[in-house]
């Protein structure tokens, strides 16, 4: 068996393992899928041998599996399938080399597991660069054992960066709303997740539509749009305590697209209580609302640039929908696309060069990334049709989307380079409106 | 067998459309005599529309509003409808409507929210052309939240383009 076939072979192994391990496991509504969607030629080769336990009963979490997990997602590592790996170090001296040389892996980790008492684990790791045999990392980590996934997506950060000189973004959560039910018998829930999916909680049930959740910078809170009063109206909720505040629900017109200043004292809006959808931004503490434009157009899906004197948003002030940019004290409004008959719902990355946005061409909805340190070049990262809300990762290195099967609503995470896709699915219902949230602080 | 399959499914449209139609002639000659009852009944009524119209009245019951793709302009088949509603809240000025705009799914939930609300603002300024009053219109859009079916095709995107006309008070 050549080597290309052998590789398609054992990643076809490691999906379907993962499938059965999920439907087996506590998570059963939940399912996870890795797509390839184009070569992997790029992706660095990273071995992570199953981490050594030492006493104490069997951990609900296999560490080295969610830390190859999230590396496959990446894009940017190719991690070994655990069926190849042969031997299982556990320390730096137990290494032999020439075994990892011989399976191509230019990076290697191995680590151990112990009881630190009192419902506390200790999670040791080292990171090894298999040409050089040089040690690269070696870190610990107590914490408890209930947080074994957070400690493996810490784990896998710390890795990521050291190698790609990048912040991980692996122990980042993400938010969603899912629909379930039919017609008038509908439950939107606003879920909380890890941004591989895991630990979904409920922050906020509905019998009406629920759009548009935004993380406030320091990831303590949610803005969100709800329907529940009969119209739309902006929310914020404070993830930990539950207390929620309403920050603009005037009865005529619509309240919505929320979305935070980067030092999160303010909320940019698209509310139409003036007679059509213009940007506002309003002091989250005061309450004062200022107008950002004036226009006849359908203004909306404002994000802030990073450093938070710009507004980017959607706007047809041209005819069709395309992205603008205009100061926060308002004035003329530049515009930022021209290619697509159809431009909506920007995401910007950290530093403001990448553009994620809709692009609509005929009945052909697709995520494009707009470059703006190279000359605007757009690249499409997702297939259509009817894909929707981009969201950035806090790296810039992956987004979630929300795409249709069928006649529900399914998420994907795609490398920024679009070449590795992942599908998240809940077991019923339909999941829409994905949101990354910002790096969280231990 | 695929043949098989397909004659039968032809046959099986077939009993359908025709079932349809059966519906609707049955239905037409049935309305004039309820027209006759009310018209009986309430001669003290000056033709003006009674709230039981709502429930009876062929115009009145017809509450949705279709546009076209990408479109916010009332089409003339759609007119009549306008007119009859516009009457009900001139006869009825206690009465309030909500419209309700919707839209396909093509395009993002919140600018759909805006297309949404274009639609429902042209329903609006319609019946107030055609006699309603402001004070009895409220326009909610709902974007592409509730749609009325799933598809991703044009004849299901062609129901979900639509403003509805909801009574609030009658």
């Amino acid at each position: 068996m050549n080597q290309p076939m052998r590789r398609t072979i054992s990643r076809l192994a490691i999906l379907v393992s993962l499938v059965a391990a999920f439907v087996a496991g506590p998570v059963a509504a939940q399912s996870l899928n890795v797509e390839i969607a184009n070569g992997l030629k790029t992706a660095t080769p990273i071995a992570v041998v199953p981490f050594a336990q030492q006493g104490g009963a069997p951990l609900p979490t296999d560490v080295a599996d969610v830390i190859r997990a999230d590396f496959n997602r990446s894009g940017k590592f190719r991690s070994l399938d655990k069926a190849d790996i042969v031997e299982a170090p556990s320390k730096g001296a137990d290494i032999k080399f020439a075994t990892w040389r011989l399976l191509k892996q230019d990076y290697l980790t191995i680590g151990r597991i112990a009881d630190a008492g009192g419902g506390m684990i200790r999670v040791e790791y080292e990171l090894w660069d298999v040409n050089r045999q040089q040690s690269l990392l070696a870190q610990s980590f107590t914490a408890p054992s209930g947080d074994l996934r957070g400690v493996a997506h810490q784990i896998a950060d710390q890795i990521y960066e050291k190698i790609t000189g990048v912040r991980g973004a692996f122990w980042t959560r993400i938010a969603y709303v899912t629909a379930v039910g039919v017609s008038n018998n509908t439950t939107y829930s606003l879920i909380v997740a890890d941004s591989d999916g895991f630990n979904p909680q409920v922050v906020a049930r509905s019998r009406e539509s629920l759009l548009s959740p935004a993380w406030s910078p320091d990831g303590s809170k949610l803005a969100y749009v709800s329907f529940e009063s009969g119209n739309s109206a902006v929310y914020v909720q404070n993830i930990g305590t539950g207390s929620r505040s309403l920050i603009a629900s005037h009865p005529k017109g619509i309240n919505s697209a929320p979305a935070w200043s980067p030092d999160g004292s303010k909320l940019a809006v698209s509310l139409s209580y003036v007679g059509n959808p213009e940007i506002f931004i309003i002091d989250v503490a005061s309450r004062t609302e200022t107008r950002v434009t004036n226009n006849f157009a359908i203004d909306t899906e404002p994000t802030f640039t990073p450093d938070g004197q710009s507004l980017i948003f959607t706007s047809d002030r041209s005819g069709k929908p395309q992205l603008y940019q205009t100061s926060i004290s308002g004035g003329n409004a530049t515009r930022l696309t021209f290619q697509g008959g159809f431009n909506a719902s920007p995401s910007l990355s950290f530093d403001g060069k990448q553009i994620a946005m809709v692009q609509g061409n005929g009945n052909v909805y697709r995520i494009a990334i707009m470059d703006r340190s190279l000359g605007n070049q757009v690249r499409f990262v997702s297939p259509g049709n009817v894909d929707d809300s981009p969201s950035f990762a806090p790296n810039a290195s992956m987004l979630l989307y929300a795409a249709s099967q069928g006649t529900r609503g399914v998420l994907y995470a795609v490398s920024a380079d679009g070449l590795v896709r992942q599908r998240l699915v809940l077991s019923d219902g339909d999941v829409r409106e994905p949101s990354w949230g910002p790096y969280r602080q231990r | 067998m695929n043949k098989t399959v397909r004659v039968t499914l032809a046959a099986l449209l077939c009993v359908g459309a025709v079932a349809c139609h059966k519906k609707q002639e049955v239905k037409q000659p049935v309305q004039p005599p309820v027209q006759q009852t009310v018209d009986n009944s309430g001669n003290n009524t000056n033709g003006k529309y009674q709230p039981s119209d709502l429930d009876t009245d062929a115009c009145l019951r017809q509450r949705v509003v279709y546009f076209d793709f990408d479109k916010n302009e009332v089409k003339p088949e759609f007119q009549q409808i306008v007119a009859c509603h516009a009457k009900y809240l001139q006869d009825r000025p206690s009465s309030a409507i909500s419209l309700e705009g919707n839209t396909d799914e093509r395009g993002t939930r919140e600018y759909n929210l805006g297309l949404g609300e274009r639609r429902g603002n042209a329903v609006s300024s319609a019946l107030q052309a055609a006699g309603g009053s402001a004070g009895q219109l409220n326009v909610v859009s709902y974007g592409k939240e509730k749609p009325t079916c799933r598809e991703h095709n044009d004849d299901c995107w062609s129901k979900n383009r639509r403003v509805e006309i909801v009574y609030t008070a009658k």
